[in-house]
């Protein structure tokens, strides 16, 4: 997997690029543990990103955690096929996919 | 078209997801399987095989593909010699919960049962046997 950051202020993006499974969600959680201070918009672009399983929503849902306590984050351009994992593991209710 | 069997058999290490997917999916190749079918596949190899590693204590583990071609099916059987462990009684998430709320746990087993097309665990001597079906089409 290919993880892009972009910092810009107060705002922070990931582009994801390939597979966020049990060999790579651990990259992902070390790119924003104790990593996420004084950002208020956190952004995933999801458009290269092609496969997630429950290892990579529990990275999602700690983000998500964290930025409900001091801000906001979306995620983008996810594909139908992971839209569906998010639906089917109520992932869409917690998570805000445009 | 024929009906086939292939198997092979891992390590118990995490990096062998890779292997497993690239088998099941070169495997499957010919029979132009969609790719939603594909990735949900994936998404059961890596949630299965993951649990056997962290959990099972075995120092491998075999997976068995059988394609029936007529019905365009795929099962796929995983076999581990670990402590005996049935992911199918965990009790399912409550999916309706908020962030907050929400605890992890049992989430990867409760993905498989939601989207391959059947689920199935039996213990049989030594060994752990779950089997998953899945539609090709």
């Amino acid at each position: 997997m290919k993880i892009e950051k972009n910092v810009d202020g107060s705002n922070t993006s990931f582009a994801l690029e390939g597979r966020l499974d049990t060999m790579t969600a651990p990259l992902l959680e070390s790119e924003i543990q104790g990593k996420l201070e004084g950002v208020t918009d956190l952004e995933f672009d999801f458009a290269k990103l092609t496969y997630i399983s429950s290892a990579g929503l529990r990275v999602l849902l700690s983000a998500q955690k964290i930025m409900n306590k001091q801000g906001k984050m979306l995620i983008k351009n996810a594909c139908d096929e992971i839209k569906e994992i998010f639906e089917v593991t109520g992932f869409s209710d917690i998570l805000t996919v445009v | 078209m024929q009906n086939w069997v292939k198997e092979i058999v891992v390590d118990s290490k995490f990096e062998n997801v890779r292997t497993l997917t690239e088998f099941v999916e070169s495997s499957l190749e010919p029979l132009n399987p969609s790719p939603k079918a594909i990735m949900q596949i994936g998404v059961a190899i890596d949630e299965l095989f993951s649990n056997v590693v962290r959990y099972s204590g075995s120092s491998n583990m075999k997976l068995i593909l059988n394609v029936n071609a007529d019905v365009l099916t795929a099962k796929l059987t995983f076999i581990d010699e670990g402590v005996e462990y049935d992911p199918l009684k965990k009790a399912d998430p409550d999916v309706t919960l908020s962030a907050e709320e929400r605890d992890i746990g049992g989430l990867g087993i409760f993905l498989v049962k939601k989207i391959m097309d059947g689920v199935e665990y039996k213990r049989d001597g030594q060994k752990n046997i779950l089997t998953v079906v899945k539609k090709l089409g």
